[in-house]
């Protein structure tokens, strides 16, 4: 079935046998950096890594695939000395070690690349390489060091600049550059190519083959099939806290990469019957908007309109302004002139959320605890927060709460997008991410809005809850609804929209019809370049 | 003497513990901790400096005793709020009310009973300097270590690898212990220094500015120290300016009463709160200011996965 | 051995409930050890702090008479504080509702009228709202911290207070003592059962503020918003609900209520104006807050408790010549364990062995693991 693949079978025996196997082939090529045997780390009883095995060889780029929440970042945490095991080993050049702390893992050479930046923003690119260094190298010498490195991996860098004025990629660039100024063996990087244009990330390929050439090792993680067959030499696959197989990436398939990784195969959304769009709905004229505080970005003349039947997807590298228009269309701010925005040909620019919500229109923000949620309230508070206003059944007009039929909607709604949950009625933050957003997502298609904006729809959540949203999001739009979809997700955007628009430093170009798109073309607008000078080019 | 150059002397030592309490302050919000208990920490000091010179017969044991006990009383605030991870607002609250009753309880023999004074600094020849002698060399001992605490604490900050570690806490205390920085031991560390300093500051009211054990003697001074640390926008230097600025308010009003005004003295009294209040809605107007200056995990709780 | 916090996946209910209470057994036990440091018999000594004034009728009316101000604050300050707001200058806010509730009987004490006490009452409450409005204000406009202005500006209504009954009103019979004159009996808040105690309606008006409060919050969409903004202010902004308005709506409430409990204070349990009008129950009433974990309801037993503490703190120094301080001592630490176990409602303590030895290589993965499992067992089974 997979060839080439060590997959485990369901008995133990099996399982051990097909590891052990793998292990030996390794190791008769000699040189293994890293070896970790049953490592097992608890979360209350969550099992979060359950007996993994991994080994990681010299000079290779080693790749570590799985779902959002199949154990990855908890494995990587024990291996860099974040979080420690409960029960397994680790073999460091043959050596059993115990990592208590990052700074030992640094210590042994072992340099980390966090997916969530662990940068500080009030601080300069120079200090915050040098927070990770050792505690005698000085300032100044760090800068300079830093600045060194930076121009040897071309990877340009101002060891001056505050780290909050700079874009993600620049940050991801900080990161890199304060891993290898610790001269390490190994490096882990966690989702890199998330945040980066696909420009960006062939670029960061180039920098990752050249410090395998140097001998370095890498270990990779990301749920980006084509990039793992593209550059590594081999892959460890994890499902639900277990390794499920061992396999040499490039002798798989995406569509078989991506069965191990779910255990099932991954339904893509149909994208329907093509209907004819009809009136526009919602309709975006010159917004501006100038940056709420010193890290925002300011919205320059953005314009776009969405007819009813249609779903257009808004790409972008994260922090080019995507929230700031989520924000003003939402009506979460409001714009000076109430022409900016309209819902459903009716200026709604000077009007809050609430009303807007009233014009038929729903919003799912990206941060879903602490913004579509509120954390520790109930799925049934967390239905009254964005209805409220729109369902007099839930809140009637003397300002009395009917919790009665707030949950009675809770639980339909919980049925309809099929949400997994431990009781009745829970807390948000005790669901799982992609549970969790299912509800949010659902909790605004029960009103059937005419026009929906979501931010985000699939971010952290498993493939499962991501092709279930997904599909709901086309069958929304092929109702009639306007949908407007923002994604850092280029793959899901080229799934589900009819055409895609990109945003860059603030500014939106105008959207590209599906049939027109293509990865290169949106990716060069991602990166900011001139809309009509390379439309021309690609075509 | 001349009058301006009593004047000064006196802005002088008013300036003194609000210089001291605030740079305490200052640091433990460096690094991410919100303590609202600096009138709690300063009244314990004040009435421990008090009874410590009154019990030993050395004033200077009475400044080791202020300063031992605020910090001490801070270590109830650090368990609490770093390890037990409970709300920083109403903990510093309650800290600050413990201590205004606790040190209503310990000094309530010592109400009306003489203080001694920390004698001042006295260099022959120095002192004796026309107009700037007795301001540069003849103040009170508390006097020049603030000075130096503020020197201390900018270097600290802005030239020191661990200053740098400590801001870099304040400014995300996730990333920080990303990078295996002990996020705890720095906190608790900085929270002592807090409470060292407001036990100084708290010294010097009852040593130096009134030798003497009054209930309540700090009169909100603890709060006005919170404030100048918002107004100097968490830069040390800043405090300086902001703490002479408040000293010399609070003398002024005092000369006025003297001089017989035609302003009831409780109007003057009220002065130094309503220039807080002025001081506090200036600065805040300014957005920028603040949201680039304030440590931005304040006061958020910290709790590491395991 | 080391002990760390768990994160609980939901909030205790247990916990939730039986906090306050293990905050009051541990309070206790602290008291017990503050008595016998200071040479007391501990049984003795809490027994006549958190008893003796129970035993009596009248005894139980001064109870009511304290508890009402610490109530009435609390359930404003228990509002506030679910919004994420924090007005700490309710002393403030008592006292110049005390003041402006005044004005009638001060300065016209020739206005008689059943009207006089409603009106007074309504002045208190006014008079409170207005000078709360003050630090939402600066808050709403300026961003200013509510905090520190509000706190700043109980000293400013102190030293008012001062200036007035030792100036402008002070009683011209009154022997140059510093207070007005005594209220006339329409502007004193009637007892309730004169033959038993002195208890007025005051502590009427604390419970009924403290059911509506609690209605409110439970009940209605305004409570509700005060929910969210309090547990999440970005998903309060989703909602579209306005942060502004609502520290405005907060601080006019809770302003309102200290108003009345000051107006209250003075037209009934003291029948004038003095320059000290309050044994600090604008700072006591955060720790009743607390104490009542944020509920209305549960500020009315919190403030008995409250109430109970001073009480005793009198009863003691006249049982035992122990020092009426000591009350303010047990208020600080009641809040103290009170938040400290509060902890215990969102997280579970761990008992964690330091070194975990490192299964040999030969271990099977599923062998490892059940020993984990005895391990982490092990472990919450020591905390809970």
């Amino acid at each position: 079935m997979f060839q080439g693949c060590h997959k485990n079978r369901q008995t133990g025996l099996g399982e051990q046998q097909g590891l052990q196997g793998l292990d030996a082939r390794v190791s008769s090529q000699g040189d293994r950096l890293l070896q970790v045997e049953g490592l097992t780390k608890l979360f209350g009883t969550l099992r979060a890594c359950d007996g993994v095995n991994l080994d990681i060889a010299r000079g290779e780029i080693h790749a570590l695939l799985g779902e959002n929440g199949a154990g990855k970042s908890t494995l990587v945490k024990m291996l860099f000395g974040s979080l420690e095991p409960n029960v397994g080993t680790i073999l460091w050049n043959n050596q059993n070690v115990r990592l208590t702390n990052p700074a030992e893992a640094r210590k042994l050479g072992i340099g980390m690349v966090f997916q969530h930046f662990s940068l500080f923003e009030a601080l300069t690119a120079a200090e915050n390489i040098a927070l990770s260094l050792d505690a005698t190298t000085p300032l100044r010498a760090t800068a300079d060091r830093a600045r060194e490195l930076s121009s040897a991996y071309g990877l340009p860098l101002d060891p001056n600049a505050l780290v909050g004025d700079l874009s993600v990629g620049e940050r991801q660039r900080i990161e890199i550059i304060r891993c290898l100024l610790q001269q390490p063996e190994l490096i882990i990087l966690d989702e890199p190519t998330s945040v980066l244009t696909p420009q960006e990330a062939d670029k960061l390929f180039e920098t990752l083959e050249r410090l395998r050439a140097e001998g370095k090792s890498i270990l990779y993680i990301s749920h980006r099939l084509e990039e793992v067959k593209r550059i590594c030499d081999r892959a460890t696959v994890m499902r639900h806290g277990k390794v499920v197989a061992h396999c040499d990436p490039r002798q798989e398939t995406a569509a078989s990469l991506a069965r191990m990784m779910v255990g099932a195969d991954v339904k893509i959304a149909s994208r329907g019957e093509g209907t004819t769009a009809g009136e526009p709905r919602l309709v975006v004229r010159n917004l501006s908007r100038k940056p709420a505080n010193p890290f925002a970005t300011a919205l320059k003349n953005v314009s776009l309109s969405v007819r009813g039947g249609e779903l257009i997807g808004i790409a972008g590298v994260a922090g080019n302004g995507q929230s700031e228009l989520f924000e003003a269309i939402s009506g979460e701010v409001l714009q000076d002139q109430a022409e900016t925005v309209s819902i459903r040909s009716r200026p709604a620019g000077r009007i809050g959320i609430s009303e807007r919500r009233r014009l038929g229109a729903a919003f799912v923000p990206e941060e879903r605890l602490g913004h579509a949620a509120a954390p520790r309230m109930t799925l049934s508070e967390n239905l009254l927060l964005a209805r409220h206003h729109t369902d007099r059944t839930f809140a009637g007009k003397s300002g009395l709460l009917h919790f009665g039929a707030v949950k009675r909607a809770a639980q339909r709604i919980s049925q309809a997008m099929d949400v997994r949950k431990s009781g009745d009625d829970p807390e948000a933050s005790a669901l799982s991410g992609g549970n969790l957003q299912k509800f949010i997502i659902g909790r605004e298609l029960d009103r059937q809005p005419a026009v929906m904006v979501v931010n985000q729809p699939t971010w952290g959540v498993d493939a499962g809850a991501a092709a279930r949203i997904r599909q709901a999001l086309v069958e929304l739009a092929r109702a009639g609804s306007a949908v407007l979809v923002i994604s850092q997700d280029l793959d899901e955007l080229f799934e589900i929209s009819d055409a895609i628009a990109v945003m860059h430093h603030g500014e939106l170009s105008a959207p590209i019809p599906i049939a027109e798109a293509s990865f290169e073309r949106i990716g060069l607008l991602m990166g900011g370049a001139d809309a009509s000078g390379h439309a021309t080019a690609a075509a | 003497m001349g009058l301006a150059e009593s004047i000064l002397l006196t802005i002088a030592t008013a300036a003194t513990p609000l210089l001291i309490a605030a740079l305490g302050e200052l640091v433990v919000e460096r690094s991410g901790v919100l303590n609202l208990g600096v009138e709690g920490m300063m009244v314990i000091g004040a009435v421990c400096g008090f009874a410590g010179a009154a019990l030993s017969g050395s004033p200077w044991i009475g400044v080791l005793c202020g300063v031992l006990a605020g910090a001490l009383f801070s270590l109830l605030f650090g368990v609490l709020t770093i390890t037990v991870a409970t709300n920083q607002v109403a903990t510093g609250l309650s800290l600050t009310l413990l201590g205004l009753g606790l040190s209503g309880l310990i000094g309530e023999s010592f109400v009306g009973s003489p203080g001694l004074r920390l004698p001042n600094l006295y260099v022959p020849g120095l002192t004796d300097i026309p107009l700037v002698g007795r301001l540069l060399f003849g103040q009170d001992p508390i006097f020049y270590i603030s000075i130096l605490l503020l020197i201390g604490v900018s270097w600290f900050l802005f030239r020191t690898r661990t200053g740098l570690t400590l801001r870099a806490i304040g400014d995300s205390h996730a990333s920080a212990h990303a990078l295996g920085i002990e996020v705890v031991a720095y906190r608790y560390a900085a929270v002592l220094f807090g409470g060292a300093c407001a036990g100084l500051a708290g010294a010097h009211l009852s040593l130096v500015y009134t030798p003497q054990w009054v209930e309540n003697m700090t009169a909100g001074r603890g709060w006005i120290a919170l404030a100048l640390v918002v107004f100097a926008s968490w830069r040390p230097m800043r405090i300086l300016f902001g703490a002479y600025l408040f000293g010399a308010v609070s003398i002024g009003q005092l000369h006025a009463q003297a001089l017989g005004v035609g302003i009831p003295s409780q109007f003057l009294s009220a002065l130094p709160y309503l220039a807080t209040v002025v001081v506090l809605v200036i600065i805040s107007r300014n957005r920028r200011l603040t949201m680039m200056n304030t440590p931005a995990s304040l006061g958020q709780p910290f709790v590491p996965e395991r | 051995m080391r002990f760390e916090l768990v994160r609980r996946p939901e909030r205790s209910a247990l916990f939730s409930a039986l906090s306050p209470f293990l905050a009051f057994g541990l309070t206790l036990i602290a008291g017990a050890i503050l008595f016998a440091l200071i040479g007391q018999n501990p049984v003795n000594a809490l027994y006549s702090y958190f008893v003796e004034p129970l035993t009596e009728i009248w005894s139980l009316h001064e109870l009511a008479i304290k508890a009402a101000p610490l109530i009435l604050i609390a359930v404003g300050l228990t509002i506030c504080y679910r919004s994420n707001n924090w007005n700490i200058g309710a002393e403030g806010q008592f006292i110049i509702g005390g003041i402006v509730g005044s004005i009638l009987p001060v300065l016209y004490p020739e206005f008689q009228s059943p009207l006089v006490l409603p009106l007074m009452l309504l002045m208190g409450m006014v008079g409170g709202a207005v000078y709360a409005a003050v630090p939402a204000f600066l808050k709403a406009r300026f961003n200013t911290n509510e905090i520190l202005t509000s706190l700043m500006l109980v000293y400013v209504a102190q030293l008012l207070l001062d200036w007035l009954v030792r100036g402008p009103w002070r009683n011209p019979g009154g022997m140059n003592f510093p207070e007005t004159r005594q209220f006339d009996a329409q502007a004193v808040l009637p007892e309730l059962f004169p033959s038993s105690g002195r208890a007025n309606w005051g502590i009427v008006f604390a419970l009924v503020a403290a059911v509506l409060a609690w209605l409110m919050l439970s009940r209605t969409l305004k409570g509700f918003e005060i929910r969210v903004m309090g547990a999440s202010p970005r998903a309060a902004r989703f909602a579209g609900f306005s942060a502004k308005r609502m520290v405005f709506f907060v601080f006019l409430l809770s302003g309102a209520l200290a108003g009345l409990a000051g107006i209250s204070e003075v037209s009934g349990a003291i029948g004038q104006l003095r320059p000290t009008i309050s044994p600090g129950y604008g700072f006591t009433a955060i720790i009743v807050a607390f104490l009542g974990r944020l509920n209305p309801l549960g500020a009315v037993a919190a403030g008995l408790l409250l109430a109970l503490t001073y009480l005793g703190g009198e009863a003691a120094q006249i049982s035992l010549g122990v020092s009426e301080k000591v009350a303010r001592v047990f208020q600080g630490m009641l809040l103290f364990f009170v938040l400290g176990c509060d902890t215990l409602i969102h997280y579970r303590i761990r008992r964690v062995a330091q070194a975990i030895a490192p299964s040999s290589i030969t271990d099977t993965p599923a062998a490892s693991s059940s020993e984990a499992a005895a391990l982490e067992a092990g472990g919450t089974g020591g905390a809970r």
